[in-house]
Parts: C-alpha cells; structure tokens; sequence
C-alpha cells in the first residue's frame, strides 16, 4: 500500500458559531489551543505510515484554523509534512499582516476565505462578523504578503436574498478576481436553531434557488471562470490548473487521512471518524492513543458507487470500466435521451442542464442494493 | 327448554348510546362473565371494534335470569351495516331501544326502531345515561314514547355505567317480550343470521332454531345450495363457546360446520336435518348489494397474491365485501371493491393493512351506476374507467337522507343538501330544539365527504343516516385525467355535467400540486371525452444538487441518493412520469370534496 496523498487537518476553533453552520465547531476555548495542536501533531505521529512519503495535498479547515492562537498555529504549521498544495481556510477578520505573513513563510500557498455575501443585512442574519470591508482588506492583506491563490466562499439561498443582491454578490466576488471561487446553496439542517427561525421563507424561496444557481453558473462562466465541480468554480488561466487539488482528491475518490477532533478518514476500504468530543479527544491523544473512531467498512459496491456518485459533480468524463456493477443502464439511456447525460461510450459527463440536476440524476444513474440488477 | 322461557333480543341505539355498556350490564348481572374477568365491552371481539368503539359483527350471548333462557343478539350500530342488523332483528322477537338522555333520538335511533318494527319487534324503549349532569330523561322519554307509541311512563329509565335500572330492563325483556313461536316437534328448520370462519374448524354458523331440534351427530343440510355437513358441534355463547348436545326450537347458538368453504353456508340459508328435511325453507334475506366502490391496490406491486390472500379471508367473516381483480395502468393489478358504505370500506382497508400487515392504496370511492348503451343492453359500472363512451342513459343510486340537527343548524344542512343535488322531501320537529330533515340525495354526492361536511357546517350536532331509495337517470359525465398525454384510469371520475367544469379544474390543479417536477415539463390535463376542460404544466425541475460535497459529508450524501432513489420506487409511473401514489387520492383532498362551492 502507497499511502493517502492527501491530509486534512480539522481545527474546530472559532470566534463563534455561527447560526447557520453545522460542522464540527468551537466557539472560544483559547485555552485549549495549544493542547490541540499538540494532540493533533500526536495523532499524525500515530498514523504516519498511512501516509504517502510525499503528500500532494494539505488542507487546514475549520472552524477557523486562522483563529487559532498565534503560537498554536504556527506549532502546528511547522509540525506538518510539507505537500505541493497548503490550504488553510480563514475567516476575514483573522486575517492580519502578521497573519498573512506568517502563513506566505510557513508555505502556505492557497487560502480559502469565507465571504458567504457583501450584503451587511445578509451577513447579519447569518451572524457573520466579518462586513464586507473586512474581505476587501483581507484580499488585500494575502496579497501584499503574496498569496497567489485564493479562494473566496459565497452563499447563495440566505433568507431574504434578492436576486439583486446575489448579483451585487457576483460582482463585488468578481471585483477582488479571486483564483477560485466555491458558491454554496445554505442548508438550513432540520431541528437547527436557524432552520426553525428561518425554515418558511426558506421554503417559500425555494424556486428562486434555481433562478440563483442558474445564474451564478452564468455569470462566473462568462467572467472567465470554470464550472469544474457542482459548487466550485477555478479561474481559467495559462499555464495553472487553479483547481482545488486537495478537494480534487475527494472528488476522484482518492484515499486521504482526515485528523482532528471530528475529521473523517477513508483509506484502504475503511471510513473512520474521530470522536466529535475535544475532551475526549485531547485526553486519548495525552495518552498517546488513536481517539475514539466510528468505523464504517467500505464494500466494493460502495467504493463503486461513491466513485461515480463524486466523480459526476465533476466537469471531466468519469470511465465507465469498473463501475458497470453498480450503473443502472436504463437510467443511463433514459438520462441520454433526456440530454442529461453525454455518454462516450467508455466514459460519461452530466450535461450543464444535467449537472444542475446533478443530486437527482446521480440518485437514478446509480444502483443500489435492492435495484434490480437486470435493468 | 320449553319456548315460554326463552327470550330473544337484541339492543339497538345509535352509535355512543350505550348499547355495548348495557350489554356489558346484562351480562355481568346474569353471572355470565365476572368481574374479574370482564373487559369492557366484551362483545366486541375484534381490536379494531374495540379502539373505534363500534360492533361488526353481529354475535349472541345466552344468559339464564330468574328461570328463563335469554338470548341477546348483538347487531351493529353503524349505517353502514342497516343489513346486519336486519338480519340480527330476524332472529329476536324484542328489541331494546336504547336512547341517550343527553342526546335524545338520532338519525339511527330512528332508523333501527323503524327497522324493528318493520320485523315486528316488540320494543322496549330504555334512556340511557340518566346520571349525566345534562341529562333530560322525562324530555328524551317524551321523544321516544312518540317515536314507538306508548306511554312515556312505560320507558325506562337507566344508567348502564352505574347499573342502575338495568335490572328493571331484563325484568322487562321477561314481561314485555314475546317468547318465540315455533313448532319443538315439527321438522327442524333454523336461520342463519351470521356465521364466522375459523381457521381450524371451518365455517361457523349462527342460528336461530325456529321449529324441531338439531343433535351433534345428526347429519344436517343447507337448504340453498343442498350442503350437507355432520356438525362437529354445537353450542351457544355464554360468552365463551359453550357446546351443547341439543339445540331446540326457540334457541339462539352456534354449529360448527367443519366446511371449508364459507360460500356453502350461506347467511340467510336454512338448515335441516338430512334425515327429516323440512318441505319449505324459512324466508331469508334479500341479498345486500355494495353501493360503494373503490379500487384497492398494495402500494408494492409485489405484494397483491398476499392482497388477494387476504381478501378471501376477509370474505370469509364479512359477507358484504365484494372483490373483483381490477388492473389499472397507472397501478397495476388489485382489486375493485364493493362495500355497503364508507364505514365499511374504511374498516376493511384498516383491516388489511393492520390484520395482514399490507400497505395499500386505496382509490377515491365512487359508487354503481346502471348504464344502458346505446346497443340498448343493460350494465352496472363498478369503475369509472369503464364506463363505455356509446351511453344512451346513467343511472345513478339515490338515497333517502335523514338528517337531525338542532334547529339553528337547519339553514347549514339545507345548504349542504343542496350543493350536493338533493331533492327536499320533508321536515319535523322533534322536539322545541330539534328537527329532522328528510332528503332525496344522490349517492354518489356523499361518499366522498358528505359526513365530513355535515359534521363541521353544523359543529357536531347533525346525525345522519340513509337507505336506498333506487336508481335515478342524470346527466353524468365522465372525466379523464391525462398526464405528460397519458389518461390516468385510476383518476377518472364520474360527475354530474354541472360539476364537471369546476372539479376537472380543481383536480389538475391539486395534481399540479402533487405531482413533483420531473426531469421535463409534465402536462395535466382534465378531458370529458376528446374535449380538454383544463390544463395544468408541473414545470420541468431545473435544480436538484447536493451543494457540497468533501470529506466528511461523502457518506451522508451517498445515504442521501440511496434515500432519494428508493422514495422514486414508490411511486407509480404514468407513461414516463413519476406519480406519488397520495396523488392518486387528489379527488379526496378538493375544497368541498366533490367540488362543492365553499
């Protein structure tokens, strides 16, 4: 076995949690800074062998791994393999010079910045902290420190947004040229605090979602970016695929070490997730032990099936070999003929009008155990 | 016994008057069940009679009180069931007429006392429920000693739940009731009033010996059909079976047939002994005919031999039910089914799905038209798929609706009766408070929320109850409904002309509702004949994505597909659409049902 390419380094630290979000987070808890990174370098210790001795891919996401304490990330950096692409993810208030320097000297050579809106309204009903003000200057910041990658978060689908302010949205994203750009549609999880103070008009705006994705998927096309994933959009330029490589690696089913309280593992057949307690995770890693994991076995079929079911978010053909097990083939004509799938014979790729339905499509192409293996 | 010490009765009232309590009284009172062994109710047997608190089927307990040998026979309370309970009356010669204090007389008040007296009952008027704080027992004795004729000090005056009065009333069955006159010595002849089926011991028959005797041992024989059978016992209930040597002249009870095959023995049918048959059977009972249709369909289309299964055991304890396999293009093989009425038709699906464990879809009811075409050949249409497009002339079955609300609800129901063509036949007073209105309404006017409707528009208070009153020309129309430009058989629905405009708009649009968007735009379309009335588009879906997908969430959203998939298996596919099966019901769901003006 060659070992995961890719790591993923969850640091759950943040500000504070904001309504709508549902990762594994912390609000504050400063005190625990240093003891996590401490326990997160003790757990790449631990699992180092599953490592490739070259890594293509680290990524630092949150919570907010920039609003860990100055000295716990900078441990934590320095701790870390060294990989051909450095992600972190940031909020834009965290960013300062010093920070942004720290990060460009560290190796860091791409962040990721949670925008969601520029709409101060918006950005409120979310309970951002960050204004639009504290993007620009962020942008700004990274770049005078000399970050050459990066890559703004927008949310489309908050309540209340109007197709003019997603278009504002679009515009003031454009403005700043980020190399990449993910557009997500907010979840509002049933039974959150924000699904029960929002969950009608959510509702109610439901079909205007369309008209937004639509849009977006216009609008940044024609501004010179990339569709190349379901959410995701790179900018076209010579000479660099500015890609996320590390989600890249999700997306074509690569196996990747996951660390941290809550991070998720996938390697050699196996998914594990580590215990979402940071108590219970600190003290495990204290005791120099792997935390408590929940283990899913892969089978075959379910590699399959999660091979195409990602590899369809994606713009580029995904080979057919291998997978005929787990593809239902009159869905597959059915899909052809409706123009929402483009079959080449070895491979396939969704159709723009077939990517937007992309969950629905993905749902019918695949077969699930209990389908009937003769269609 | 000798037939001077036997009495046979039933009790009749309207639902929640109190007839299972007395019963429940009686029984305890005549030692025939103790205290500790009494569960409330104890003639209801099945589950779902106790939970809804009303009796299917009718059963007879035999309690011995001061040397005499009493027979009750329960009959059940609903419209529904107006037949079972005729058949019960058959085999009594009295009748308890039970009325609630609070409530006085109801729609089925009216309607079991008539049938009593139609079978020439002596009835015995009881007011029940006499300690309820709202009580009005010299009011209600009033209403109901004019309902029988009869001196209102002659009604009795109870309370089941405490037990008081109680014994007053079996001293009265003794007093008032007629023994049974029949023949000990003639050629034995006895009724069928009901039977049951049990899995082990075959069919069993309920009966009412009217003249000569039956012996365990003794070859018997169903009239009808010429059945002979050796009975492998018999026996009276007390509740529990209780088998006997000898039933004679007069008795209530029970024969074990051992036949495997209910439709041998059938409800009405008299039995003899094969060794000394009688010349002539008793009169039987005219066959009911189900007036309410449905088609029902399992929800996996794997499970219909277990449908089917199920039905011919259903069959076997409910006589009424009638079953046609039916396939419909939008839901693939099931059963057309016949019911009395609505009550009817929502215990069996309940049955089904509760005693067989199916999972079912039941169509919207419609009811039996007469139609002649113009071959001029005569046809009764059970399903409005059927209905053939060369008609001359439909017939519709009407109804003879009573209704009883207090008089500042009569505006409301006449209202009701009217949007739902009913012919006004006449009114009376009760009481000061109440009235009792009688319509002429069509049938198929109220199976779908008549009840619903009267209930709401008169907060509670109207009791309604109705008989046939036969088959009437109107001027029907049948509408198709066609989805993505497929006709849907299962959404076709028959309709008075006048309604027809108005329901074929509201059933595209409440299908536009429940039809979710596809992959392309989807057509829905209400037709009479080539002509459209109204069209509907579902407007092709144009989003549909997991928004993000990276490390940690690639399990869950597989979970999801995998979820979104299978809830795509339980639907139905029309053509290339997928329909939910709760679409199938949209007629169910209209604003006024049947496309009544609100």
């Amino acid at each position: 076995m060659s070992g995961a390419r890719h790591l993923y380094v969850h640091v759950p630290f943040c500000s504070q949690r904001c309504d709508y979000c549902d990762f594994v987070s912390l609000a504050g808890q400063r005190d625990h800074h240093s003891r996590y990174a401490r326990a997160l370098l003790a757990e790449l210790e631990l699992e180092r062998d599953l490592l490739a001795p070259k890594l293509e891919t680290v990524y630092l996401g949150g919570g907010t791994p920039t609003f860990l304490e100055p000295e716990a990330l900078r441990t934590l950096l320095e701790g870390l393999p060294g990989a051909s692409e450095l992600t972190v993810e940031a909020n834009p208030e965290t960013v300062t010079p010093a920070l942004a320097a720290a990060l460009v000297e560290a190796g860091v050579n791409r962040v990721s910045l949670g925008a969601q809106s520029f709409q101060p309204r918006l950005l409120e009903l979310l309970g951002r902290h960050a204004g639009p003000d504290d993007v620009r200057r962020a942008i700004e910041t990274l770049r005078d420190a000399g970050s050459d990658n990066i890559s703004l978060d927008l949310l489309y689908g908050i309540p209340g947004q109007r197709r003019a302010d997603l278009d504002a949205d679009l515009d003031e994203a454009l403005a700043l040229a980020p190399e990449h750009l993910s557009c997500y549609e907010l979840e509002a999880k049933p039974g959150t605090r924000f699904a029960r103070a929002h969950g009608a008009e959510l509702a109610e705006q439901a079909d205007a979602l369309e008209d937004h994705l639509e849009r977006i998927i216009e609008r940044l096309t024609a501004s010179g970016y990339r569709w190349y994933e379901t959410a995701n959009f790179a900018r076209i330029e010579p000479g660099r695929d500015l890609r996320s490589v590390h989600n890249l690696g999700y997306w074509r089913a690569h196996d990747y070490l996951g660390i941290g309280m809550g991070a998720v593992s996938t390697l050699a057949g196996l998914r594990w997730k580590n215990v979402p307690s940071m108590v219970r995770y600190l003290e495990a890693l204290e005791r120099e032990e792997t935390p408590p994991r929940e283990i899913e076995a892969l089978d075959e079929a379910t590699k399959l099936r999660e091979r195409l079911m990602l590899g369809l978010r994606l713009d580029e053909p995904v080979a057919l070999a291998g997978v005929e097990a787990v593809l239902d083939r009159a869905g597959l004509v059915r899909f052809s003929e409706l123009g929402l799938v483009e079959s080449r014979g070895e491979s396939i790729t969704l159709s723009r009008r077939g990517r937007m339905l992309g969950g629905a499509v993905s749902a019918e192409l695949l077969l699930w155990s209990g389908d009937s293996l003769a269609a | 016994m000798d037939l001077s010490h036997i009495r046979n009765f039933s009790i009749i009232a309207h639902i929640d008057h109190g007839k299972s309590t007395l019963a429940d009284r009686i029984l305890e009172l005549t030692h025939a069940i103790s205290m500790r062994d009494m569960r409330e109710q104890v003639l209801d047997s099945m589950d779902l009679e106790r939970e809804r608190g009303i009796t299917i089927k009718a059963q007879a307990v035999r309690v011995s009180w001061k040397g005499h040998e009493l027979n009750l026979i329960d009959t059940p309370g609903h419209v529904d069931f107006t037949y079972e309970v005729s058949r019960s009356l058959q085999a009594c010669e009295g009748a308890l007429l039970v009325v609630d204090a609070a409530q006085g007389i109801e729609a089925q008040t009216l309607a079991n006392a008539y049938l009593a007296i139609e079978n020439n009952l002596e009835i015995v008027p009881v007011v029940n429920k006499i300690d309820l704080p709202q009580a009005d027992p010299e009011g209600t004795a009033l209403e109901v000693a004019t309902l029988v004729g009869g001196a209102p000090e002659h009604v009795l005056a109870i309370s089941a739940k405490s037990g008081v009065g109680v014994e007053a009333v079996l001293e009265a069955v003794i007093e008032r009731i007629p023994p049974p006159s029949g023949d000990p010595s003639a050629s034995a002849r006895a009724l069928v009033f009901d039977s049951s089926y049990d899995q082990y011991r075959g069919v069993v028959a309920f009966v009412r010996m009217v003249d000569g005797s039956f012996s365990r041992r003794q070859a018997l024989k169903a009239m009808a059909l010429g059945t002979e059978f050796e009975p492998e016992e018999l026996g009276f209930f007390s509740p529990g079976m209780t088998p006997v040597e000898k039933l004679t002249a007069g008795e209530v009870g029970y024969i074990v047939t051992g036949l495997k095959d209910v439709a041998r023995v059938r409800v009405g049918d008299t039995i003899t002994t094969v060794a000394e048959p009688a010349a002539e059977p008793l009169a039987g009972y005219k066959e009911v005919k189900p007036m309410v249709f449905a088609g029902l369909f399992p929800t996996d289309s794997d499970a219909y031999p277990e449908l089917r299964e199920a039905l011919e055991k259903l069959k076997l304890n409910d006589a009424a039910l009638l079953y046609e396999p039916e396939t419909s293009k939008a839901l693939g093989f099931g059963f057309r089914c016949g019911f009395l009425g609505l009550l009817h038709m929502e215990i069996v699906r309940e049955r089904l799905e509760r005693e067989f464990d199916l999972d079912l879809l039941v169509t919207a009811p419609n009811v039996a038209y007469r139609v002649k075409t113009n071959a001029g050949t005569e046809i009764e249409v059970h399903n409005p798929a059927e209905m053939p497009p060369d008609l001359d002339e439909v017939s519709e079955p009407y109804i003879k609706a009573t209704v009883i609300v207090p008089k500042e609800f009569v505006g409301s129901v006449m209202e009701l009766c009217n949007e739902r063509r009913g012919r006004f036949d006449h009114m009376e007073y009760l009481s000061e408070q109440r009235v009792m209105l009688i319509y002429e309404l069509p049938l198929g006017e109220i199976v779908l929320d008549f009840y619903d409707q009267l209930k709401s528009r008169t907060r509670g208070y109207a009791s309604f109850d109705y008989d046939l009153s036969g088959f009437r020309e109107g001027d029907l129309v049948r509408i198709d409904i066609l989805v993505g430009g497929e006709s849907v058989d299962a959404l076709s629905l028959i309709l008075h002309r006048d309604r027809a405009y108005d329901t074929g708009r509201q059933l595209v649009e409440k299908l536009r509702e429940e039809i979710p968007r596809q992959f392309f735009d989807v057509p829905i379309q209400a037709a009479i004949g080539a002509r459209v009335i109204a069209r509907e588009t579902v407007k092709a879906k144009r989003k549909d994505v997991l928004a993000k997908c990276y490390g940690g969430d690639i399990s869950r959203k597989r979970k999801l597909l995998e979820k979104q998939k299978k809830g795509k298996k339980r639907m139905k596919r029309v053509g290339s659409v997928e329909v939910p099966q709760e679409a199938f019901l949209a007629v169910l769901k209209l604003d006024g049902g049947s496309g009544g003006k609100k």
